[in-house]
């Protein structure tokens, strides 16, 4: 075993952290998109609105990520869908992560005190005008939260598109590792990466939510 | 404010349940146009399910209800309640305001945006008018320096004055007021009350006001309406219930209020 400085190691793993951030970043987006969705769905008004959003959720919270990424990237070309694999990837993180962000949005809208609802259809909001300028703009400060653990699980859940031969940094990492058996300074390097990019996420959100709170009671539970 | 000469508010035969809880049993109520009716009873007794009812926040499931001659709730042939279509009913609930013991103001406005929010967005009136309108209401509850604080930084009291502000910027024929002094501080109570009693002497508005302050009952309003197991046992004028109520219940439930 070697433990010559890693530093020939950082350019082809700096590129497979680039394919991380990049089904990470693209996962986050379809991740939200989905949440809202999904999440305004479970608390519609409207039945079958409803019945999708559970059946949704129910779907990708009780199966496996990975099995649900074989599902996307071998089983879909069968039915004549070949996904590449970075876009089969993104889809199955998001698609994941969005039945539970799905959950945190459902969550933080039902939290928001029911006065609140009743005082905007006393004023003659319709439904809508409720949802979206009332209930909504006080969720989203609750949603962060529970939202940043939602994508930093995302972001760990990205190693597993390696399976499909994505070339990201886990990818990378074990192409490596059997090249030169350098296993302590590559996983290290690994380890250290996947930490500061979490890392910059949950501060992220933490500042997000600080901003979306300046001057406002929290949560608007008590006003 | 209407110039028929049929009661504003008509209230027929209304009933409401949850589950198997009879809440209203069979309400009977004429109220004509301007007229400040205090409501007093004991806890339970339906005072704030019938405003509730009023402001299209339950559904009743029997009888009707017409505010000026327009039906608000109306009776199938098996006496079940029907609403109006949905845009004659959106009308009419516009009519009708509301303020509730728990303020619910908008806690991610300012003061000023929770008086405009409902102008702008409901009625269409323009920011500029609404805030210059909003400002009037403001400084007529006493709170417009107050105007670009968020609702976190006030007193309940301030709180309850700006929701009282917010639900007349929508121009009301009809205000509703559940409890609304009983979560303040008790020093801050008369100040509310002053103000209800302000509003009412002018007889812009339809006032119905569930409270537990007796003498406010008696000295402010035109009318009360004694609450019991969820029907109107008496209705009179504020002297004739407290000086000699008809109902054995109505004297127990005075006796008691006026005892603590
Ligand atoms: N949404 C609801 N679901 C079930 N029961 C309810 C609901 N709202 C009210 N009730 C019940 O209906 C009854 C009448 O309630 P209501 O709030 O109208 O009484 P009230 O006269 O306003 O009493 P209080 O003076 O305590 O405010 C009570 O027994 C109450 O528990
Ligand atoms: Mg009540």
């Amino acid at each position: 075993m070697s433990f010559a400085p890693p530093f020939d190691l950082l350019p082809p793993l700096l590129v497979g952290l680039g394919k991380t951030l990049q089904l990470t970043a693209g996962g986050i987006l379809l991740c939200v998109l989905l949440a809202l969705f999904a999440g305004l769905g479970k608390v519609s008004g409207i039945p079958p609105l409803r019945w999708l959003a559970n059946i949704y959720v129910e779907i990708f919270r009780g199966t496996s990520a990975l099995v649900q990424l074989f599902w996307f990237f071998f089983v879909l070309p069968f039915f004549g869908v070949s996904l590449e694999p970075m876009l089969a990837g993104i889809l199955v993180l998001g698609l994941n992560s969005g039945a539970y962000g799905a959950e945190v949005v459902r969550g933080a809208i039902q939290a928001v005190s029911h006065g609140q609802k009743e005082a905007a259809t006393a004023l003659g909001f319709t439904p809508r005008q409720t949802l979206w300028r009332i209930l909504l703009p006080q969720a989203v400060v609750s949603m962060l939260p529970p939202m940043s653990n939602v994508f930093i699980e995302l972001l760990k859940n990205s190693a597993l598109v390696s399976v499909i031969s994505v070339h990201d940094l886990t990818f990378v990492a074990q192409i490596h590792r059997a090249d030169s058996l350098r296993t302590t300074a590559i996983f290290s390097i690994v380890l250290v990466l996947y930490f500061a990019v979490a890392q910059g996420l949950s501060r992220g959100m933490s500042f997000l939510e600080k901003r979306l709170s300046r001057g406002r009671d929290l949560g608007g539970v008590k006003a | 404010m209407t110039d028929s000469p049929e009661p504003f508010i008509q209230i027929r035969d209304l009933h409401k349940s949850f589950g198997d809880l009879k809440v209203l049993q069979g309400i009977n109520l004429d109220i004509p146009a301007g007229e400040m009716v205090s409501v007093i009873g004991p806890s339970g007794s339906g005072k704030s399910t019938l405003l509730r009812v009023l402001m299209t926040l339950e559904r009743p499931e029997q009888g009707e209800v017409l505010i000026g001659g327009e039906p608000l709730y109306s009776m199938d042939g098996e006496g079940h309640t029907t609403l109006p279509p949905k845009a004659q009913f959106r009308a009419l609930r516009n009519r009708i305001g509301m303020v509730f013991q728990h303020f619910n103001l908008f806690p991610h406005m300012t003061v000023l945006r929770n008086v405009t929010e409902a102008p702008v967005r409901v009625l269409g009136v323009s920011r500029k008018d609404a805030k210059a309108e909003a400002m009037k209401y403001l400084d007529e509850v006493g709170l417009a320096e107050k105007a670009d604080a968020y609702p976190a930084q006030l007193s309940g009291g301030q709180k309850q004055r700006v929701a009282i502000a917010r639900a007349l910027a929508m121009h009301p024929e009809i205000m509703l007021f559940d409890e609304i002094t009983s979560a303040l501080d008790p020093e801050l109570v008369g100040g509310i009350l002053a103000l209800l009693d302000r509003l009412g002497k002018r007889k812009e508005m339809t006032m119905l006001i569930v409270t537990h302050h007796m003498n406010f009952a008696r000295q402010s309003s035109d009318r009360v309406l004694f609450f019991d197991g969820g029907v109107i046992l008496e209705d009179g004028k504020p002297d004739d219930i407290f000086t000699h109520p008809t109902h054995d219940r109505t004297r127990e439930f005075l006796k008691s209020v006026l005892e603590v």
